[in-house]
């Protein structure tokens, strides 16, 4: 059974249909409307989230199917004490998909292993989040209709954010792209990020700790929040948790076609002010992740026989 | 120093100096019944020094553990005191239910029963990473 755990489980070329059949919802949505008629979608959602939990269920919606879940992760069997692979198999036999979102990293591997219908990864702790890495690459095409000859500045939190190792992942397979790595010394990009994908692929890349000088030069800016709960020690987070915030002020330099970008939630990282800016494309990202969450739903359900 | 030769049993042979241990461990060869010795620090003109496991039975071992610990090591096999078989073991692709995943946040530390599975994601390094979380072993 086709699942999709990691953003890399898809190819180049299948992410390329997605975007194709993203865009084809934009344009004829009526066409798609009732496409999932009788079709249930499970979400598990063992963590706190209201974004991606919506924008799964509005998606299924649009598609003209239902959505089952549970009220909270306490409410839940696995509050009892069941495994991910037991609840896996037991809310196959009610759905034709699962998206899941759990906190232990690997969790959505452990339920595909197990359902007997598609599973896709709402997120498995700071380990991958492939739909959100879906939204990223519709915007970033509908914004500048490429994926080479761009220079993308990631900001924050490089270490924790699994959606920024998820988007150099996926930027580096189309080749001609260029990173500027914006954190603190505390949160660079992983070592084995480097060496692993920028390295391997000979991605050019550059480390900075001055948002501000990196930003003239940057077709793309995607701020990330520091993540309180990928801390171990409340004083780590305090002392960095405003390293990076982007003010009109900083704005001043950066080129006029910016795309400024950010999975959300925003805790202070960037400044409200910028919402009117036309370069602030954060919030046409939550609607791009709804239509590939339609796109990717339709390709596993349609794989698996369903449609 | 003398070690007996052994009739019916297994050598690991060429072990790199300080990992016999950890093999010796990993291998479970304290809960086996039977005479097992480990000789540390063996003069080797191709090594300098290595390591032997002697283990004086014909039991079946986990050949994914010694490529895992050390790739370089040769198991031989021995029947009626001579040699029948003599291999050198390569790192395996995959190792299961050898190690545990030290991540706190991996799905391995609460999922009941759910085995403990790696993969080689580096040759030249030697980086294993758990299929479930990709941290390094």
């Amino acid at each position: 059974m086709r699942s999709v755990i990691d953003i890399l489980d898809l190819s180049v070329a299948e992410i390329d249909q997605l975007l194709a059949t993203a865009q084809d919802v934009i344009a004829h949505p009526a066409d798609y409307a009732h496409v999932c008629d009788g079709k249930k979608l499970a979400t598990l959602f063992f963590e706190p989230s209201t974004r991606t939990r919506l924008s799964f269920e509005a998606a299924m919606y649009e598609l003209g199917g239902h959505v089952i879940s549970m009220a909270s992760a306490a409410s839940s069997s696995s509050a009892k004490g069941e495994s991910v692979a037991d609840t896996a198999k037991v809310v196959s036999c009610y759905a034709d998909i699962i998206a899941m979102r759990h906190p232990k990293e690997g969790a959505a591997l452990v339920a595909a292993q197990n359902a007997t219908v598609p599973v896709i990864n709402a997120g498995d702790g700071g380990h991958c989040h492939p739909t959100q890495t879906l939204a990223d690459l519709l915007t970033i095409w509908r914004e500048k209709g490429r994926f080479c000859d761009l220079t993308v500045g990631l900001c924050g939190d490089l270490k924790f954010g699994r959606t920024v190792h998820s988007l150099i992942n996926a930027l580096s397979r189309y080749g001609d792209v260029r990173f500027v790595l914006i954190s603190p010394e505390e949160l660079k990009v992983p070592s084995y990020v480097k060496r692993d994908v920028l390295q391997a692929g000979g991605i050019p890349y550059e480390q900075t700790t001055d948002l501000e000088g990196a930003l003239p030069g940057l077709d793309i800016l995607y701020m990330t929040r520091v993540q309180k709960e990928r801390f171990f020690n409340e004083e780590d987070y305090l002392r960095l948790k405003d390293s990076y915030i982007l003010t009109p002020q900083k704005l001043k330099n950066a080129r006029a076609d910016l795309t400024i970008m950010h999975p959300l939630p925003r805790v202070n990282e960037i400044s409200v002010a910028i919402d009117d800016d036309p370069r602030a494309c954060y919030f046409k990202q939550v609607l791009n992740g709804k239509f590939m969450r339609m796109a990717l739903m339709l390709k596993l359900l349609k794989e698996a026989g369903t449609l | 120093m003398n070690i007996d030769s052994i009739q019916n049993g297994v050598v690991i042979d060429h072990i790199t100096a300080g990992r016999g241990m950890r093999l010796y461990e990993l291998l479970d060869l304290g809960s086996l019944d039977a005479s097992v010795a480990i000789i540390k620090n063996v003069v080797s003109r191709k090594m300098g020094k290595k390591d032997i496991i002697k283990i004086d039975a014909a039991i079946p071992l986990n050949l994914d553990v010694i490529g895992y610990v050390d790739p370089g090591a040769t198991v031989n096999l021995i029947r009626d005191g001579k040699l029948v078989e003599k291999r050198s073991i390569p790192m395996p692709e995959r190792l299961i239910g050898v190690i545990r995943c030290k991540n706190p946040r991996c799905i391995t530390s609460t999922e009941q029963e759910l085995e403990q599975v790696f993969k080689l994601t580096d040759r030249e390094k030697k980086i294993y990473r758990c299929v479930y979380c990709e941290t390094k072993a």
